[in-house]
């Protein structure tokens, strides 16, 4: 029996050739589905717009006159007030969020650490609108009387004052801002859970063997690395409360006003769509199409300074 | 500087009666650490068995051994780092100038600004050279006449200075591994500590890296105890006055407990070992 070795065979050429091409052409193919998607909203839901805008001019930004009996369409008490709420989603729903990432990331016993990080997770994943519905149906009708108080101590203090100043109402900006405080607060603190738990171990040894206090741990080594993550996952919260329709539309008092006195009614850009729409015809039609553009748009921006934010930390720390 | 290193405790708190006293090598000097009948578990296991060593000031102490044989373990109860590890304890006593380490109010955050440390992997936080060496003094409330000064200070003593002078307020992870281990060991004596425990400080860096730090280790021991842990004997031999020998007891179990086979001035442990394990593993039959 004779055995041949066969000739040695050399370099052969690339298998995978084809397979590379398609599976790039196919990633690919879906990278530009995303932007045309984008693109194509934009467009034509501009288009819808244009009617509205073009009859208001500069004054559908500037005005706050909303008034489509007498066809005037101005937007900046929406636009004020879909502010306001965020701001204040964001100033009750952040300190809190990242207190509970801390306590269950630094603080908290092993084992409830991981029962209370499952139940956080699950409550981000629910749907906020019911968060949303709890506020409406519980909390828009209790909180008065604490409004009540708020507003009796506050109201004379200089500045401060114009702000809790007025007549309470369960249905007004603050109780529209606590309740997108309660639907996003889950989802802030899921995510910055997840990026506090990335610090490295050595880091924080290196803070608490140079003396530090646990408070001093978390300043020195858990802040600095999740500064870019923690303003991501913010960002993200933020976009949500902005674009949160039925529960703030339901407890805001949809009034278009724009007052300093927060716990006084107001309206938001989606509330005013979702009330509205179904009863809109014509230039009143576009023009709260036009609204939705200005949402589209502020969402954009958050998204892209929250972009810009992280980049910037990344590139302090990889300098 | 660690002739002004303070009390740990208002009131001296006496110690606990030993059954053996610590045993200071030859030529260890005065003692900072006397440690006596210490065992340490990490729950119901054992990790450590009966270790008696003195630890003497201004000495490089090098620990050796095989893995897993609690060296580490060991040099973390010396700055209590090991309380963050829930459900650890530690029995039996170290001294520290006299004053029982783990004794009723003792605040480990005081221990551990006295007793700096650094780690195996060089963890500079994500700041600044500059911040880097000014978060320790900054942290324990230390007002030095200028911060600037004392961060200049801290890097020269480090050998750093020269490399990074010019470029204090870029990021501490532009710079080479071994340059990020002795910004460690800057950020470690800027708070001015009695001591420092280094954990195989040198095991994640290049040999040229490697010389840097040891011929740091030996201009450091002007003024600081220094206790080292290392897997590699060379070192050992070339950095430490003293050096002591752990190894690990394996029992029916398979459960490895760490004891101390010997300590002893370097020269006399490595030419001449009394325990034949010590032997074995210096000259390379085990490990």
């Amino acid at each position: 029996m004779t055995t041949t070795t066969p000739p040695p065979t050399g370099l052969q050429p690339a298998r995978s050739a084809r397979g590379d091409t398609a599976f790039r052409a196919a990633s690919f193919l879906c990278g530009f589905t995303v932007l045309a998607i984008l693109g194509l909203i934009a467009v034509s839901m501009t288009q819808k717009a244009l009617p509205a805008l073009q009859a208001e001019g500069l004054g559908f930004l500037t005005s706050a006159r909303w008034a489509p009996n007498e066809g005037r369409f101005g937007a900046l008490a929406f636009i004020y007030g879909t502010m306001v709420i965020s701001a204040i989603a964001l100033v009750f729903a952040v300190p809190v969020s990242i207190g509970i990432a801390l306590f269950l990331t630094e603080v908290a016993p092993r084992r409830l650490r991981k029962v209370v990080s499952y139940v956080i997770d699950l409550l981000a994943a629910v749907p906020s609108v019911v968060y949303g519905l709890w506020g409406v149906l519980v909390l828009s009708a209790v909180i008065v009387d604490a409004y009540d108080a708020v507003g009796r101590v506050l109201a004379p203090v200089p500045l401060v004052g114009r702000l809790f100043e007025g007549p309470a109402n369960g249905r007004s900006l603050f109780t529209a801002g606590l309740i997108l405080a309660l639907m996003i607060t889950p989802i802030i603190t899921a995510i910055t859970r997840e990026i506090f738990d990335t610090v490295p171990q050595g880091q924080k040894e290196a803070a608490v063997a140079l003396g530090a206090t646990r408070w001093e741990m978390i300043r020195g080594a858990v802040f600095p690395h999740s500064r870019s993550g923690m303003v991501g996952a913010v960002m993200l919260g933020l976009g949500r409360a902005m674009g949160e329709t039925i529960a703030a539309a339901l407890v805001i008092g949809s009034s278009p006003r724009i007052s300093a006195q927060l716990f006084g009614p107001g309206d938001a850009l989606p509330s005013v769509i979702a009330f509205q729409f179904g009863e809109a015809s014509g230039t009143y039609r576009s023009a709260l199409i036009a609204l939705g553009v200005i949402l589209f748009a502020m969402t954009i921006i958050v998204n892209m300074a929250a972009r810009v934010i992280v980049n910037r930390g990344q590139e302090a720390r990889a300098a | 500087m660690s002739d002004t290193q303070t009390t740990l405790l208002n009131t001296p708190n006496t110690a606990p009666e030993v059954r053996n006293p610590a045993e200071l090598p030859a030529d260890a000097g005065e003692p900072v650490f006397e440690v006596s009948d210490l065992d340490f578990f990490y729950g119901s296991f054992r990790a450590l068995r009966d270790v008696n060593l003195g630890i003497g000031r201004r000495r490089v102490t090098a620990l050796i051994g095989p893995s897993g044989c609690g060296k580490s373990t060991f040099l973390r109860c010396l700055n209590r780092m090991n309380d963050l590890i829930p459900g650890t304890r530690v029995d039996g006593r170290i001294a520290y100038h006299g004053q029982d380490l783990y004794g009723q109010g003792v605040d480990p955050i005081e221990v551990r600004r006295q007793i700096g440390m650094v780690f195996q992997k060089p963890n500079p936080f994500p700041k600044s050279i500059y911040d880097n060496v000014a978060f320790g003094p900054k942290v324990n409330g230390l007002k030095p006449k200028s911060m600037d000064d004392l961060v200049e200070e801290s890097l020269r003593r480090a050998a750093l200075w020269d490399e990074v002078k010019d470029k204090l307020k870029q990021s501490a992870f532009s710079l080479s591994g071994g340059q990020q281990q002795r910004l460690c060991i800057a950020r470690a004596i800027a708070v001015r500590p009695d001591v420092i425990l280094m954990d195989e400080p040198c095991s994640a860096l290049d040999p040229i890296a490697t010389i840097r730090i040891e011929e740091l280790m030996v201009e450091l021991k002007q003024d600081y105890t220094i206790v080292i842990v290392t897997h590699n004997m060379q070192q050992a031999a070339r950095v430490s006055d003293v050096t002591a020998f752990f190894t690990a007891e394996v029992d029916d179990a398979g459960h490895r407990t760490g004891v101390l086979v010997e300590a002893d001035a370097t020269s006399a442990l490595f030419t001449s070992p009394k325990d034949q394990r010590t032997d074995d593993y210096i000259t390379g039959r085990f490990g």
